[in-house]
């Protein structure tokens, strides 16, 4: 039986203009991300990957709808088999989407943190549901007083779940959560996620960790240069990635360190 | 292209001490003592720099102080003109004159005024205070009225509210000081004969007589004046700032959890709005004292405006002097303000201090 | 997956900030045409004055009205507005002379003389423009040498910390240490390599301070500082009108500042449109 997908993002581009020409007076768009195809299903988690540039984190701003006003979108995002316009996601964030930041800049610089997790929480339990997310997040109560520049990069990734992940969250848009992390706090993390899909959560999980993609997730989309190239299923990347259907897939397995890292960087 | 797809870096050793704790306490005290002493003593050398350049520029004027102050209807004998440079000092050389009165305005003796017959010291404190009242006065109408005009203009960008107080604020950056102050003149105080057309009290009253409500009549105009074209700065300074904490990461992260419009100002727009908003009301000192001069000349108000127009014309070098180096002072420890509420109020800076 | 394919974004800005450009420009072209065609074709007759024609208000003979010796105000204000222009041109030019080249000496020289241009910056920027020119006027002792002396040294000082920030940006560029390691003097440098460089920035920076130079060369002049009481400059016009604007006159101050404060505001779009496009707009990735 074919299921709706949670969300399924349709022929999505996003732009940007730049001038050119001799005065600066041409205006041109450039295509960030073109033409990209997606589908979510609950209690999924589908990684995107690609390098740095290959669009990944404009498809999840674009997603929850924080593009810059300077760039231009089209193309169609349906989330649970409803077009997502502006007002229906205006009243979705924060409750049944939920966005994890890419940088440890996102948290307000001049607002303590636990204040933060605070806002976005029903008023009357506020306090009680925040040391609760503290604790599960493993941050010290004093922490909650501080303000983001008083804490470490990883405290700060902990910090971003605290305030991103809500109790109601059906969909949760990770835009590369893990790097800075140590080992145990990676995969913590990982496994966090799991579970959450594990709970009937859609996730899409933005990441270049190839290995930790490969390890949590159902499916991996690959990006490259604003689009996707291929979806593999995660179980294909194994060994020497014999079963995985694209060959630029194959190329960024076989790239990876631990694998045999000198056939796959020959041409 | 794979060299992007970097192994997982390792940054943060397990359980390990976040490295900023915050060092609040005495030691805080300390640090803005350090910092405001730092910069007083930079006040103080741009002054000393400010005294050397106005004097610089004065000495070599051409307009001759003897022939200025005597006017053109007297005819001196040649002894009674040495007489004259004898007793200015214009007869010593450059750094002779400038060490002498630099030595006196350390000692609080600015001179006197040639054209005023009285210490300039006291003429420009009596100018200054009224002045510094109507600046006030517009600074604080101009800063919250421009703060809120800025703050709606940028959570409306590029919509009628948005457009229409850009408009006004281009347009008034863009008018002349005095010629507003003549339209109002024109409109408020000769056709609708609502307000006194000029000085601060009314004519041949005593200025011990004049009424609170008479002075306040006669401040109204100009300080209207100076508060319109203040709230243009401002207005598009606040816009400036809230469309760059607006286009910020964090205001991007309160939107996807939800937040909007008014509570997101709420919560995040005042909040890294309100200092710059407020060291901004400081910092423009310069413009603020430029706008005055010019209101002060057209409404005939009692301020240093009419002063430093009589000593530029007049040739009254003490008293040009004075005004210079007052109204530096007054810009420089605008500036001191804002820099100070900067760092004190951000808690990046704060805790580092 | 399906193939993907590419769809042209549709454009959701209002207008692209080069058709906002373009049309800053042609307001100011097209006044500056009408100002400088309309003073020539100006008969100087109307310049003197006419006892039988004394204070009358704007009508068909005279279309802003004319003063109180009878002269016409359209004439004057189209004289006013032409010496506003040159008096503009010239001041700002001489200001982002002084500040092109303090701007280049500090950041190249460095040491002593980077200090002292840097503190001569924050010094000047402490004194009130209009005293400043007020003066600097009192020093070159008054006349149309005191406006313009006067304006061009008070108006330098942010460009040249512009120009500083660039030129020690670019100080490392490979182009100029290439150039130093064939042995070229900084003079060589500065004159064949960072000026034009640093051209853009200044030209932007001529029309930003277009606006501020008109506007205090008006203020000067309306203080009685400058122009003989004669020449038909807009300060001087209010000014002179002054008395007889407080006796219900409006038509002498209302149409010599509204002209004014249009050429002022065409120049403050265009420096604003140019500094919106030469300062690139962030994207996000």
């Amino acid at each position: 039986m074919m299921t709706t997908p949670l969300l399924s993002v349709r022929n999505l581009t996003v732009g940007f203009t730049h001038y050119t020409g001799t005065l600066g007076l041409r205006p041109r768009v450039v295509p960030a991300v073109e033409g990209l195809e997606l589908d979510i299903d609950p209690g999924e988690i589908l990684a995107v990957i690609g390098a740095s540039g290959s669009g990944k984190s404009l498809l999840a701003h674009a997603i929850v709808g924080i593009l810059p006003n300077t760039a231009t979108v089209s193309g169609g995002i349906d989330y649970d088999g409803t077009p997502l316009d502006s007002a229906r996601l205006r009243r979705l964030r924060g409750r049944e989407i939920s966005f994890i930041p890419q940088s440890v800049n996102y948290p307000d610089p001049l607002m303590p943190v636990g204040r933060q997790v605070r806002l976005t929480l029903p008023r009357s339990r506020a306090a009680q549901l925040q040391q609760a997310l503290f604790a599960r997040y493993h941050l010290d109560e004093k922490v909650a007083r501080q303000y983001p520049h008083e804490l470490s990069g990883g405290m700060l990734r902990r910090v971003l779940f605290a305030t991103g992940v809500t109790e109601t969250m059906r969909l949760l848009i990770a835009d590369e959560p893990t790097p800075g992390l140590h080992p145990a706090a990676l995969q913590e993390v990982l496994s966090h996620l799991r579970d959450l899909a594990d709970d009937g959560a859609g996730v899409l999980l933005i990441t270049h960790d190839l290995i930790a993609a490969a390890a949590i997730a159902d499916r991996v989309a690959v990006m490259r240069s604003g689009r996707v190239v291929t979806v593999e299923s995660s179980s294909s990347f194994t060994g020497r990635g014999e079963t995985l259907r694209h060959e630029y897939a194959r190329r960024l397995w076989r790239a990876l360190p631990r694998h045999d890292f000198w056939e796959g960087v020959a041409p | 292209m794979s060299g992007a797809l970097d192994s997982r870096s390792v940054t943060e050793a397990p359980g390990r001490v976040p490295a900023a704790v915050p060092t609040r306490g005495p030691r805080r005290g300390r640090g803005l003592a350090r910092v405001i002493c730092v910069r007083v003593a930079r006040l103080v050398g741009l002054l000393f720099g400010v005294s050397l350049l106005a004097f610089t520029l004065v000495y070599h004027s051409p307009v001759d102080p003897i022939a200025a102050y005597i006017g053109a209807e007297a005819s001196p004998t040649d002894e009674q003109l040495a007489q004259l440079r004898e007793y200015w000092g214009l007869d010593r050389s450059f750094a002779e004159q400038y060490l002498a009165w630099l030595g006196a305005v350390l000692g609080g003796d600015l001179g006197v005024s040639r054209l005023y017959q009285a210490p300039v010291l006291d003429v420009i404190a009596d100018r200054f205070m009224m002045s510094l009242a109507l600046m006030g006065v517009a600074r604080l109408v101009s800063g919250v009225l421009g703060y809120a005009l800025g703050v709606i203009a940028a959570m409306n960008r590029h919509r009628l509210l948005d457009r229409l107080i850009c408009w006004y604020s281009y347009t008034l950056a863009s008018t002349p000081t005095f010629w507003l102050a003549i339209l109002l003149l024109t409109l408020f105080a000769v056709v609708l004969g609502w307000f006194p057309v000029g000085l601060a009290g009314p004519v041949g009253v005593p200025g011990s007589e004049v009424t609170m409500a008479e002075r306040f009549h006669h401040f109204v105009l100009p300080a209207a004046t100076l508060s319109a074209l203040g709230v243009a700065t401002i207005a598009m300074h606040t816009r400036e700032r809230m469309l760059d904490v607006l286009d910020s990461d964090y205001v991007a992260f309160a939107r996807a959890r939800g937040e909007h419009g008014r509570r997101l100002f709420r919560n995040h727009g005042l909040r890294n709005s309100i200092v710059p908003a407020l060291a901004l009301q400081f910092a423009y000192f310069s413009e603020l004292f430029g706008g005055s001069i010019l209101a002060e000349q057209v409404f005939s108000y009692p301020g240093l405006g009419s002063t430093l127009v009589d000593a530029g014309l007049g040739g009254d070098v003490p008293m040009l002097l004075g005004i210079v180096l007052l109204s530096s002072t007054f810009v420089f420890v605008g500036n001191l303000i804002a820099d100070i509420l900067t760092v004190l109020i951000d808690p990046r800076t704060r805790d580092s201090l | 997956m399906s193939h993907p394919s590419p769809a042209p974004p549709r454009t959701t800005r209002r207008r692209s900030a080069s058709v906002d450009l373009a049309i800053a420009a042609a307001c100011v072209g097209a006044l500056l045409l009408a100002i400088v065609v309309t003073a020539w074709l100006l008969d100087e007759s109307s310049l003197r004055s006419h006892a039988g024609a004394r204070l009358m208000p704007p009508g068909p003979d005279h279309l802003f009205g004319t003063d109180w010796l009878g002269r016409d105000l359209f004439t004057r204000t189209i004289m006013g507005l032409r010496l506003s222009l040159t008096v503009g041109v010239v001041t700002a030019l001489l200001s982002v002379a002084v500040a092109t080249v303090l701007g280049i000496a500090a950041a190249l020289l460095g040491g002593w003389v980077d200090a002292v241009i840097s503190w001569l910056i924050d010094l000047s920027i402490g004194i009130p423009h209009l005293v400043f020119m007020v003066l600097v006027a009192f020093s070159v002792g008054g006349g149309i040498k005191g406006i313009v002396i006067g304006i061009s040294l008070t108006h330098w000082m942010s460009l040249a910390r512009l120009i500083r920030a660039d030129v020690l940006h670019l100080r490392h560029s490979d182009f100029v240490l290439a150039s130093r390691g064939f042995g070229r003097s900084e003079w060589f440098i500065a004159r064949r390599h960072l000026f034009g460089q640093v051209l853009p920035q200044a030209l932007v920076g001529f029309v930003l301070m277009f606006p501020h130079v008109v506007l205090h060369e008006a203020a000067l002049t309306f203080l009685g500082f400058g122009f003989s009481p004669q020449t038909p400059a807009i300060g001087i016009l209010l000014h002179e009108g002054m008395p007889h604007i407080s006796s219900g006159m409006w038509w002498m101050a209302l149409f010599p500042g509204l002209c004014l404060l249009l050429v002022v505001l065409a120049f403050a779009r265009l420096g604003d449109r140019l500094r919106v496009l030469t300062s690139s707009p962030g994207q996000g990735g």
